[in-house]
């Protein structure tokens, strides 16, 4: 598949040679899970407590790998950077998680789940991996209860569900608006089980700062005591990364504060390929920006979308308010372009409406940068306390942030960034391509495509750590010898060095700007030109900015204190330069991709009424970015076929 | 709008503290606590000196990261919010504010504002749990909940585990805490075949690491950012004492 020429000489990217085996198993896709756990080799009881793991993060996906590799007898040692694993950013997810139960007897099956999942993915994702995940689906759901997360539940005492953007049956699971802490705090509790049992050995407050390979393969991280400031080496088997994604690339995102893109870019310049970079979710509801001292976006669950309905005023620049304007004077522009999806359509194509309807010049609010999304009507058909049990403290948060009551007033929305579909590539078994180092949850890439649904991401990072890393993991385990790592040999000290290193350059540019007023204007840049729409020229001016302002960083950034002690500005300093370089990274991989698809939408290629057009001759495949120095990054591709999905342009009138 | 900080100020457990004042004008109402402090920090960080150290990670009130004194209150004046989503329109403009760490026994201060809690963490090890290993789960809907079962355990579980009902307490007891697991998993059909074991274990691991007794005074539920009813501490005594009695029967047998 040959690619725009012109851009290629332009030096931004040359051809890489990875061959990138997806290890999917062939033969009918219902039976491809179970052929592949058939195959895998496995580890005797006797040897699993000789392997030693780590594992990096301990939200959903790091919890659980964490805890049920140690309930297997794996010797596991789980790595976060804040006080508590409990506090892992899965903690926010609000509005639910997929399963394919078909409790409510309204259609839904595996099939068509994975259906579902691959066509709002726009065709962007791997067959296999997609109907393995809507296959665990449904032992998630099991797993939790056994677990004892309280789920909604019906009064005769089954589990409730709720539809979600992206989908016409009701197939999403939740305990309110915090479905992300119950699951979460399940999984805790299972590792908090492992640690009291001596299985797990935990250590929170520290920070991966690099991978280290030995003969090819992953074989352990150094890492920083945020407490004591001390550089660490850790040596294992085999190294999981379950680190989240890189949303605060842009500075305002709906992510917690601390997550960061360090863990997976460490591995990255350490040979570990990523894949599609620019493949970044906006979240169609969130409240929007009041102020530039803003630290960051409150996200309001999509599940609003089923009660609520989106509109803007018909007329440009109506300033009245909501309640002065009537009936005939409002846009449901969602209801009118998609009738039969109407509020639910997927997550891009309700962000793009929103930015069009306010670059038309109907946005609402002080800053005109907002939609809303109104209960009035769901009030009057059921009545305030179902909204109130539906949805109360998302209402409570709402009035808490912006001081305004949604019971009486219609809420305004937003969208931001919040998930990212891109990360390190995996094949099936969810390995890099550096053998030994598995990535699990958002970090990798693996099932979304270029777009996620509402609540599949609570499936995905639990699906693989409760139920697929333990097999693969050991599958690789078994394959292969181990000597026990020398933390001290030279490929250690090495990676302990250039830690230091970074660490000691960072502390001595003494400039005159903080870290943060960096980030804000890198995040500001990459929201520009890489976010909800990007072009060819844009992306080209955005690259070289971000290189200018990069350089400038490392001159000119100013972070106080002294490395052996808790310095959160050297925290921040690190991870923002590796979101410089991330940065840099994810324009090269919009503008190589020269077609929309999904959350990537390129002005360039659009249908006439503004959707996004595929390119399916030249880019149904997944771009493996490949470090290479300081030359430009090496473009590896995983061709994509689909034998039970077709590719069609997707339609949600 | 102005405002008039005295921040609590210590660089590690080994030094001593001391309150530092600092003025703050041009914030704006819509501000969030957090973010006053973000923008005292990089005026301090230009000044050349040490930022306040506090901590945070989601500011939206569900990490649990945040949280310290305002004027002696845990999470400050509003109820049900964490520091981290209370913002400045709550304050009168030229209002000084005292910002403490929270101080317990249990929670030794690292720095400035910041805490370890861990002990939180030993506390869930010892028995916040329901043992089920990946794999070994009936279907969902095997076991029926209750609706006012399931609500009343979310209620529960809504827990944050941010430590204000420890820093309220005049005796710095962890019960609001360590009860709100006891009647999460304890409401739960799924919960029972370890209650008496979890209920013994938790309040012996609550007890060694150095936390109060409960003496119900309710401070813990008026801070408590998730309104956790100190309905759970009595659950939690009511199965503690269940357990002892049976224990002990057992034993003499």
């Amino acid at each position: 598949m040959p690619i725009a020429g012109n851009i290629e000489a332009a030096g931004r990217w040359r051809a890489g040679s990875l061959s990138l085996d997806a290890r999917a198993p062939g033969g009918p896709i219902e039976r491809a899970w179970d052929k592949a756990r058939f195959e895998m080799k496995l580890v005797s009881p006797a040897n699993k407590r000789k392997h030693e793991i780590i594992v990096v993060g301990s939200g959903l996906a790091g919890a659980s790998a964490a805890a049920t590799l140690a309930e297997l007898g794996y010797n596991v040692k789980c790595f976060c950077f804040q006080d508590s694993p409990r506090r892992a950013h899965s903690i926010a997810a609000q509005g639910g998680i997929n399963a394919a139960k078909n409790y409510h007897n309204d259609g839904d099956s595996v099939y068509r789940l994975f259906y579902d999942t691959v066509k709002g993915g726009d065709f962007r994702s791997r067959e296999a991996n997609v109907y393995r995940l809507a296959q665990i689906s449904v032992q998630i759901i099991d797993q939790c209860v056994a677990q004892g997360v309280p789920f909604a539940r019906e009064y005769g005492g089954t589990l409730a569900n709720r539809s979600f953007g992206g989908a016409q049956v009701s197939r999403t699971f939740y305990a309110r608006g915090q479905t992300g802490q119950q699951l979460l705090l399940g999984a805790y509790q299972a590792l908090e089980r492992q640690v009291d049992a001596g299985r797990v050995k935990m250590f929170p407050r520290t920070e991966m700062l690099d991978l280290v390979v030995v003969d090819g393969r992953a074989r352990g991280i150094v890492t920083r005591d945020l407490v004591s400031g001390a550089i660490e080496s850790h040596a294992a088997d085999a190294v999981v990364l379950a680190t989240g994604g890189y949303g605060n690339v842009y500075y305002l995102s709906t992510n917690a504060k601390g997550s960061n893109c360090t863990a997976i870019w460490r591995a990255y310049k350490r040979g570990a390929a990523f894949a599609n970079p620019c493949f970044t979710q906006i979240h169609p509801t969130c409240i929007p920006v009041s102020g530039h001292y803003q630290s960051k976006l409150t996200l309001m669950s999509e599940s609003l979308r089923n009660d609520g309905r989106i509109w803007v005023p018909l007329n440009k620049g109506d300033k009245r308010a909501p309640n002065e304007i009537p009936e005939a004077e409002r846009d449901y522009y969602l209801e009118r372009r998609y009738p039969s999806f109407g509020n639910l359509v997927p997550r891009d194509v309700a962000s793009r409406n929103a930015k069009a309807v306010c670059d038309e010049g109907r946005g609402v609010g002080e800053h005109g940068l907002g939609v809303y999304l109104d209960f009035a009507d769901a009030i009057a058909r059921l009545g305030r306390a179902v909204i109130e049990e539906r949805y109360g403290n998302l209402f409570e948060m709402y009035q808490r942030i912006t001081g305004e009551n949604p019971y009486q007033t219609p809420m305004r929305i937003y969208p931001a960034i919040h998930y990212t579909m891109g990360g390190l590539w995996v094949d099936y078994q969810l390995m890099s391509t550096i053998p030994g180092l598995f990535v699990i949850g958002e970090a990798n890439f693996s099932d979304h495509g270029a777009n996620r649904l509402g609540a599949s991401a609570l499936m995905q990072g639990l699906s693989d750590g409760y139920f697929i890393l333990p097999y693969t993991l050991g599958n690789y385990l078994a394959g292969e010898k181990f000597e026990k790592a020398d933390p001290l040999s030279p490929e250690f000290r090495e990676a302990q060095d250039a830690v230091a290193e970074r660490t000691r350059r960072l502390l001595e540019a003494r400039g005159r700007r903080t870290v943060d007023s960096f980030h804000r204007e890198l995040g500001k840049l990459v929201w520009d030109y890489c976010g909800m729409s990007r072009n060819a020229g844009g992306l080209e001016h955005a690259i070289g900015k971000i290189r200018e302002l990069g350089e400038e960083y490392w001159r000119e950034v100013k972070v106080p204190g002294a490395a052996k002690e808790i310095n959160q500005s050297l925290e921040k300093a690190g991870r923002v330069a590796d979101f410089f370089e991330l940065a840099e990274l994810m324009c090269i991989d919009a503008l190589h991709r020269d077609e929309s698809c999904g959350a990537h939408f390129r002005e360039e290629h659009q249908t006439p009424d503004g959707e996004a057009l595929r390119d399916d001759a030249r880019f149904s495949y997944v771009a493996a970015w490949q470090y290479n120095g300081g030359d430009p990054p090496l473009l590896n591709k995983e061709p994509l076929r689909f034998e039970y999905v077709h590719p069609s342009q997707r339609s949600y009138k | 709008m102005k405002l008039i900080f005295h921040i609590w100020r210590q660089r590690d457990g080994r030094s001593p503290g001391r309150m530092v004042r600092y003025e703050q004008d041009g914030l704006n109402p819509d501000m969030s606590m957090l973010e006053a402090l973000d923008v005292l920090n990089e005026e301090l960080i230009l000044k050349g000196e040490d930022p306040v150290v506090f901590e945070h990670d989601c500011r939206e009130g569900i990490c649990g990261s945040c949280g310290f004194m305002i004027n002696g209150v845990a999470h400050g004046p509003l109820s049900k919010t964490t520091v981290c989503q209370l913002t400045l329109r709550h304050f009168d403009n030229g209002a000084e504010l005292y910002l403490e760490p929270w101080r317990a026994k249990a929670f030794p201060i690292l720095r400035d504002l910041m805490v370890d809690r861990s002990a939180l963490d030993r506390i869930i090890a010892s028995g916040g749990y329901i043992s089920t290993p990946a794999g070994s789960a009936p279907d969902g809907n095997a076991i029926p909940v209750s609706k006012e079962a399931a609500e009343r355990a979310m209620d529960a579980a809504a827990c944050i585990g941010c430590g204000a009902c420890v820093a309220a307490c005049p005796n710095a007891s962890a019960s609001l805490f360590t009860g709100a697991k006891i009647a999460h998993l304890g409401l739960l059909p799924q919960g029972q075949p370890e209650r008496a074991r979890r209920a013994l274990r938790m309040v012996a691991r609550m007890n060694e690491e150095g936390f109060g007794q409960c003496t119900n005074i309710g401070e813990c539920e008026a801070v408590c950012p998730k309104g956790i009813r100190v309905e759970v501490i009595s659950r939690m005594n009511r199965d503690f004492l269940k357990a002892s009695w049976t224990a002990r029967r057992a034993g003499a047998d």
